[in-house]
């Protein structure tokens, strides 16, 4: 019998077991009804991701009223799209200028905005991350490929409260004739997070 | 007892890269970590814990330096169940309920899931007081180390910043986190020299940091 249990065990693996393990307490218990664990799966799978920034950003590119909208109350904004809720309910867009590049962080946790980015990318939530470009971004950002000019101010925004960060990238030259949602293809999820900037059009 | 938080990061010295391309795509990489996210937004809801609280239990696991993302939340979860005598450590074991269940406030059933998610949990209340800072107004925050949950990085302490924005009343996780109501205060954003915070030669560049810190981290220069 012990061996079957190592067996299964080693299959799995250890943390499939011990999840699978709370999961039956859980459910057995009443605290939990395992058919809300399935919509609460497939929303943050499918339903919830870096697309729904995309076209915020995009909307804010072709929309002087709505860019101005999300500068002043991008909660109030965002929402107009249909992106609001749990772990987005106070937001603050940032944009990207010439002169300042945006970068957000959690160093306290891994606070992130869900509505809009969905969950965050592994390496967002790393020690690494958190550590160091609150004090060398450049050196992070490099890293991610992405190099800016030596005079531009890097502003970084740790999260440490319920108030979540977008960065609105700078639109790319070369795409004034694109429709909105041709713009949103532009808009990756790491240029909204400050990691990375928009795509060239045409571009990979 | 002494407080540690393994969690505040902000500034140490770690040479590690943040190996950004190394990524499979999607928000979980195993099935358990799907399981483990869904278990914990759904034990949140039962109120039985607040965020705050949550967050309080995963900052101070002795192993926190050595776990993933997701073995945090499981490890945070598992401390909450067993703190609150939700479940024991013999269930969590087995997988087999030993004891009666404890009457939880609320169950989040499937049907509410879209309603709870996209109401959330918003932290603005309305203000007790006048909001003692404006935005433009030079700040130093508090020096003193904190022997509670904290929201103030260890790197911001005792250095000076100017605030920036005026982001009204929210609830203190200072106090929520130790069951002491929510006490709102106001909220404000910090901006701080790249310059003030690691010295003109710990920078590599032009650099500003911002922060939302609450109105007892502040103090007038």
């Amino acid at each position: 019998m012990g061996a079957d249990h190592d067996e299964e065990a080693s299959e799995l693996g250890e943390m499939d077991v011990r999840v699978r393990a709370l999961e039956s307490v859980l459910v057995a218990k009443g605290y939990v009804d395992p058919a809300a664990l399935d919509v609460l799966i497939d929303t943050y799978q499918t339903r919830v991701g870096p697309r729904n920034g995309a076209r915020v950003v995009a909307r804010a590119w072709v929309d002087e009223a709505f860019r101005a909208r999300l500068l002043k109350d991008a909660t109030a904004a965002i929402a107009s799209l249909g992106f609001h809720g749990r772990q987005g309910e106070h937001m603050v867009a940032v944009e990207n200028t010439a002169g300042r590049h945006n970068v957000v962080v959690c160093t306290l946790c891994s606070c992130y905005p869900w509505p809009v980015l969905g969950l965050p990318p592994v390496w967002y939530k790393s020690a690494p991350y958190r550590a160091r470009v609150v004090r060398e971004p450049r050196a992070v950002l490099a890293e991610f490929g992405v190099t800016l000019p030596a005079s531009t101010e890097i502003r970084v925004w740790d999260s440490t409260a319920e108030v979540r960060y977008l960065v609105i990238p700078q639109r790319p030259p070369g795409s004034d004739a694109l429709s909105e949602s041709e713009l949103a293809e532009l808009v990756t999820r790491d240029s909204m997070i400050g990691t990375g900037l928009a795509r060239a059009p045409g571009g990979r | 007892m002494s407080y540690v938080s393994h969690a505040d990061l902000g500034g140490r010295q770690l040479r590690e890269p943040v190996a950004p391309g190394s990524e499979l795509p999607g928000p979980f990489h195993a099935h358990w970590e799907e399981r483990v996210h869904a278990l914990t937004l759904a034990m949140g809801a039962t109120g039985m814990w607040n965020l705050d609280m949550a967050r309080a239990a995963r900052e101070t696991l002795p192993e926190y330096d050595s776990l993933s993302y997701y073995q945090k939340w499981l490890a945070g979860l598992e401390r909450l169940l067993l703190e609150r005598g939700l479940a024991s450590k013999d269930e969590l074991r087995t997988g087999r309920p030993l004891q009666p269940p404890v009457a939880v406030p609320r169950v989040l059933r499937a049907r509410d899931v879209p309603a709870v998610l996209a109401a959330g949990a918003p932290t603005e209340r309305a203000p007790r007081a006048p909001a003692r800072f404006a935005a433009g107004e030079r700040v130093r925050m508090r020096a003193d180390a904190v022997p509670h949950h904290t929201r103030l990085p260890a790197y911001a302490r005792g250095r000076h910043g100017t605030i920036e924005r005026v982001l009204g009343a929210h609830v203190f996780p200072d106090s929520h986190a130790r069951g002491r109501g929510e006490d709102p205060q106001w909220l404000y954003t910090v901006a701080f020299t790249g310059s003030e915070l690691w010295g003109n030669s710990g920078i590599d560049g032009p650099l500003s940091v911002a922060i939302d810190a609450w109105e007892p981290y502040l103090e007038r220069t």
